[in-house]
């Protein structure tokens, strides 16, 4: 009977307008009934040449282009544009602004994390810690608001230190937020860690063994969540993190589960690096003389940090000149959703989309 | 505010201008089925405005505020909105088809209310098989769902069609199987007889109280039933967009919209009848106490809602097949032991 019953597999284009592709990534699915035979990822509709038009800025005015390169964290990428052109032309960087520097990353980290942590929990069905987690978020951005004037393309971290001193009543409000946010991410916890349902669909689901995050060079807390304990804060250290006492939390599950739990493990790490740089946070001036249209050494580089989302690289080539020749970023998101199709073969439709959350893939990082 | 001697009063009257018997019956039917549709299209506007309240309190915002009273009319004005859209057919639908789909969930939701006692009396028809015609016209609901998921001739709304026609067969078998344990109780499959049996205690001699296994099951296939978290998997607009309804726009979604929240008042007040006590309790009016109970039934509903994440859906299945359904026959060979040796 099985035999003469004919069944074929469906092809079904999940994105690029799709509620839950995070951006406007397209998955080429082969499905059978529910079940997942092939996924193609098909990337580039957020193409906007980045790199390119870097060539022809100057340095400067590759900072806020940079903004756009990966806009949840977008201290990050400032930060690793700015380390680039500073290693090229040895600019000394104040001590405030290093410590600046280390709060506004960690606190985006923090945010980009909580933004990941609600949005997986929304992909799966639950739709009120999503709101939880925008709730503390919007602390964060109202900080940054405070600072740079702006709440999410920051153009704040600049070469040779930061744009501007952070305002008087900034620190009272930081550590305002610090006290609670613990408390908040227990809140979290309640709602999901312990619920059977979330356990169930996350379980289990989208194992990344560990020699397959050598494999696609998957880095962050999707690798730390396979058992590698790799954090370039600490392996690769820049700019003043060793000076902070923090651990890097390492899960051995390989799961969903277990990246969700390495998100919330490193938003209370985030908070205890910010409480020490608050605490140690020097006087004096917060950006090094360094005039508009400086020149660096031909050379290249390449500098690289610990991001929300992996490693964040940037390969900085300079023939002497007041604008970059050539620019070439890195982000984690990329890696990621190129394993994507080797994790989800063989798992189900909803999977793909709790999958795809936990990785935390965003699509203008892999674009540019 | 008894629908029966409403019915029995305009027979007579019409009775009396000399009009044939059957135009008098076909009359007297539609004013009373007029009613019900005004009350249950209220309750819809209003389930939706206070789902909408409940899930912003929930996540500490406000919800709708602009339109009335903490914007009260916000759904009659959404509804006027979806009635002045274009209504669109696909291309490639299936127009019959297409078109049927949210008529047949829109009137399988209504029909159901035959048989529902609102209060003592306020019953349209006490039909003496009244649960058995319930289960009957409310599984017609999934077939309106594959006939939408079918008729609109895309991937998605098959995936969330074929997905509800699953669930609601293997949500159907514990459901029913649960009700079973309180007919075998009562002995009857009138809506009014379940009722008034458990009248004793001063109104609170509640099947509950003797078969809280089969409330339990009865609540969680229910949910199962109306398609809400943590078994929405046929609409999970996170995987399938929309699911069944994601080609129908204008007044076509707004039935299907309104079908769910009138599917969800149908399930709240059979757990009401079967298992609270239906209208029983003291001093106040009788439907007083069957609508505050039924709006209790939907606030649990709304809470789990708000509240878990999805299931997946073999996690679905086996959910039912595995746990529920053992659970709902030891129930009922529980009930038959215990009705046996103390006479309930």
């Amino acid at each position: 009977m099985a035999e003469q019953l004919r069944t074929e597999e469906m092809m079904v284009n999940m994105g690029p307008q799709h509620p839950s592709t995070h951006g406007v990534c397209r998955l080429i699915l082969t499905i059978d009934g529910e079940v997942i035979n092939d996924c193609v990822p098909v990337i580039g509709y957020l193409h906007r040449a980045i790199e390119k038009i870097c060539e022809n800025r100057t340095y400067a005015q590759c900072i806020p282009l940079m903004d756009r390169f990966e806009y949840v964290t977008a201290m990050s990428c400032n930060w690793v544009f700015a380390l680039a052109a500073e290693k090229l032309s040895d600019i000394e960087i104040p001590e405030r602004a290093e410590y600046l520097r280390v709060i506004m990353a960690e606190l985006n980290r923090m945010a980009s994390h909580l933004l990941c942590i609600g949005v997986t929990s929304m992909d799966i069905g639950a739709l009120t810690p999503f709101l939880y987690t925008f709730r503390e978020r919007e602390m964060i951005l109202d900080l940054f608001e405070m600072t740079c004037g702006q709440r999410l393309t920051y153009n704040y971290i600049r070469v040779g230190g930061v744009s501007r001193d952070i305002p008087p009543e900034f620190v009272p409000m930081c550590r305002q937020f610090l006290d609670i946010i613990d408390a908040k991410v227990d809140d979290y916890e309640r709602v999901l860690t312990e619920n059977p349902i979330w356990i169930a669909r996350n379980k289990g689901i989208g194992i990344i063994p560990e020699q397959m995050v050598y494999d696609y060079a998957i880095s962050g807390p999707s690798a730390r969540a396979s058992g590698v304990n790799f954090d370039i804060r600490k392996h690769d250290t820049y700019s003043i993190y060793d000076r902070f006492d923090f651990e890097v939390p390492v899960f051995y599950g390989c799961d969903s589960y277990d990246r969700y739990r390495a998100r919330i493990a490193e938003v209370r790490q985030s908070a205890r690096i910010v409480r020490q740089a608050l605490d140690g946070l020097p006087d004096g001036p917060v950006r090094a003389k360094v005039s508009m249209n400086f020149k660096t050494k031909p050379g290249e580089v390449y500098t690289r940090i610990e991001n929300s989302r992996g490693e964040m690289g940037i390969n900085l080539i300079s023939d002497g000149s007041r604008k970059p020749f050539r620019v070439r970023a890195r982000g984690g998101s990329y890696n990621h959703l190129m394993a994507l199709p080797d994790i989800v073969r063989g798992t189900k439709i909803a999977d793909l989309v709790a999958i795809f959350a936990s990785l935390d893939i965003i699509m203008p990082e892999i674009d540019r | 505010m008894e629908l029966a001697p409403v019915f029995d009063w305009l027979y007579n009257q019409l009775s009396a201008l000399g009009l044939g018997d059957t135009l008098n019956n076909l009359i007297s039917l539609i004013v009373v089925s007029v009613i019900v549709f005004g009350f249950l299209c209220l309750v819809a506007l209003f389930l939706v405005w206070w789902e909408r309240k409940i899930s912003a309190h929930v996540q500490q915002r406000f919800g709708p505020m602009m339109t009335g009273w903490h914007g009260a009319l916000q759904t009659v004005a959404d509804a006027v909105k979806l009635l002045q859209k274009e209504d669109i057919t696909p291309a490639i639908a299936d127009r019959n088809v297409f078109f049927w789909a949210p008529v047949v969930c829109f009137t399988c939701a209504f029909a159901a209310y035959v048989v529902i006692p609102f209060g003592d009396g306020l019953i349209v028809s006490d039909l003496n098989i009244g649960i058995l015609y319930i289960i009957a016209i409310t599984t017609f609901t999934i077939i309106s769902l594959l006939m939408a998921g079918w008729g609109s001739n895309n991937k998605y709304a098959l995936l969330g069609g074929m997905r509800s026609a699953a669930q609601g067969v293997s949500y159907e078998v514990p459901l029913v199987l649960s009700i079973l344990g309180v007919v075998m109780v009562t002995g009857s499959m009138s809506m009014n007889d379940i009722v008034r049996a458990q009248s004793g205690w001063g109104g609170f001699h509640w099947n509950v109280f003797f078969q809280p296994l089969g409330f339990l099951i009865y609540v969680t296939a229910a949910t199962a039933e109306t398609n809400r978290t943590p078994f929405d998997i046929p609409e999970a607009e996170q995987e399938l967009v929309a699911g069944y309804n994601v080609e129908y726009s204008g007044m076509k979604f707004a039935m299907f919209f309104l079908a769910e929240f009138i599917n969800m008042f149908t399930v709240s007040a059979i757990t009401v009848t079967v298992f609270l006590g239906g209208w029983n309790g003291p001093f106040l009016p009788s439907w007083v106490w069957f609508l505050g109970k039924t709006l209790f039934m939907v606030f649990i509903m709304m809470l789990f809602r708000w509240t878990y994440p999805r299931l997946r859906v073999d996690q679905l299945m086996e959910f039912s097949w595995k746990v529920l359904l053992p659970l709902a026959f030891l129930n009922i060979v529980y009930v038959g032991v215990f009705a046996k040796w103390l006479n309930w």
